[in-house]
């Protein structure tokens, strides 16, 4: 193939980091390791999966229970861990009210269940650690984002990470105990003494893109719709250019 | 099959309408965008079809609106294995545009692209024959900015990724070529029947 079509737009779309997609189509089995709370509604399920093909920060994956009747659910779930070629995946659900999966894993799953897992899925929201990376997240929006984190952690990497991450109140903060000197919380329905209460705005986005690294950032933003429409459209009006965000919008 | 311990799953609704691996997402219509949503006025909408067609054509929102309505009402399906049933859309039959600008006996394919940049390919047999719209109403309401208004791609038999939201134009071609989401992994055409998630499907 020769000249690929190139639309003639007003507006750019950010461009594809290249992934294996070799493993994608295959389903494995994933026995489960762990469990650790994370939240009153939120929990951390560590998985063996012995044939995984390593991931990039940000990827999701597929995840597919089976009734003994023969019934299928299915889930993308963004990926928390980060890759450490552990042949070790972590997910880190909310418990969604009704939700047949989410329910399944927060009120039967133990050590030593399996499940199916396909993946990892998508090169759009990844992040391979080459180039200045502004995260934004809100609840469980966080998830893929600290995959991003702990990779810059892991391997100690020096290019710029910033995470911008919004909860209810301290209690809801997914990560707490893990965030550090690269994270500023914002509380929107109560926070500690002195900490002021509110939606995230302008003037939490506008001294991370005050300081411009080398190359400018590359944005990703996590989160439920409404987050997300809010949260982008502060990074553009901060000037954030458009064809350097990336979203990741939670159903 | 893998039988998962203790899993019972929801109801079973034996619903002919449910593709495989699919679940019914009842009243959400979830907003899957991996761009910014864009700040587009129906004003500044244009539709345009070309390539391998006898007369390209730009169409401006005055333009397509004048031509005769087509609806759809049924179901539509998410890669993330969400359905949503019973969804109303109305705008103009794709047919419609075709029989304006006349595509070549060579035309195979056709990329359709945003006015984001966002592109996604699909076959010629899938745009015609009554099966593909441009859509600017939901529900009797004008098609809400998150969900691809002014006016979108709608192409309901296939997952819903290659419905292009704040569709800009169709570049028909003689042959297939991958659009954005085909690029990140998932699969050429898209069929929710047979279960065309990912590459290799």
């Amino acid at each position: 193939m020769t000249d690929t079509f190139v639309p003639p737009t007003r507006f750019a779309v950010p461009g594809r980091i290249a992934v294996s997609e070799q493993a994608a189509s295959v389903w494995q089995t994933a026995t489960l390791t762990g469990i650790r709370r994370e939240t009153a509604r939120a929990g951390t399920f560590r998985f063996a999966v012995p044939g995984w093909p390593g991931h990039l920060p940000g990827q999701h994956l597929m995840v597919r229970l089976t009734a003994e009747d023969g019934y299928v659910a299915q889930r993308h779930y963004s990926i928390a861990s980060a890759p450490d070629d552990s042949g070790h995946v972590e997910l880190t659900l909310d418990h969604v009210e009704g939700g047949e999966v989410s329910g399944w894993f927060h009120s039967v799953a133990r050590p030593g269940d399996q499940v199916e897992v396909r993946g990892p899925v998508s090169g759009f929201f990844a992040w391979p650690g080459d180039r200045p990376a502004l995260l934004i997240g809100a609840g469980s929006g966080v998830v893929p984002l600290m995959s991003m984190v702990r990779h810059h952690r892991a391997r100690n990497l020096t290019v710029p990470l910033r995470l911008l991450v919004s909860a209810r109140s301290p209690e809801e903060l997914i990560y707490a105990r893990e965030l550090g000197a690269e994270t500023t919380p914002v509380f929107t329905r109560s926070a500690p003494e002195g900490v002021p209460v509110g939606r995230m705005a302008a003037a939490h986005v506008a001294p991370l893109l005050a300081e411009q690294p080398s190359g400018g950032w590359e944005a990703y933003v996590c989160g439920s719709n409404s987050f997300a429409e809010h949260a982008s459209r502060l990074l553009v009006t901060a000037g954030q250019p458009v064809d350097r965000i990336r979203i990741e919008r939670f159903g | 099959m893998h039988i998962t311990r203790g899993f019972t799953g929801r109801p079973r609704v034996d619903d002919p309408g449910l593709p495989p691996g699919q679940y019914d997402a009842g009243d959400d219509w979830p907003v899957l965008s991996a761009e910014v949503t864009p700040d587009l006025a129906p004003a500044d909408w244009t539709f345009r079809v070309d390539g391998l067609v006898e007369e390209p054509r730009t169409w401006d929102w005055e333009d397509a609106h004048r031509l005769p309505p087509s609806a759809y009402e049924g179901a539509i399906h998410c890669v993330t294995s969400w359905s949503k049933f019973g969804v109303r859309f109305a705008g103009v039959s794709l047919d419609t545009f075709w029989d304006v600008v006349r595509p070549h006996g060579s035309a195979t394919h056709a990329v359709a692209y945003s006015h984001t940049g966002y592109t996604t390919n699909l076959p010629l047999a899938d745009l015609t024959g009554g099966r593909a719209w441009i859509a600017w109403e939901y529900d009797g309401r004008p098609l809400a900015p998150e969900h691809g208004g002014p006016a979108r791609l709608l192409v309901p038999h296939l997952y819903f990724w290659k419905s292009a939201k704040w569709i800009a134009g169709l570049r028909v071609l003689d042959h297939d070529e991958p659009g954005f989401w085909e690029r990140n992994g998932y699969h050429e055409r898209g069929n929710p029947w047979e279960e065309q998630r990912y590459s290799g499907d």
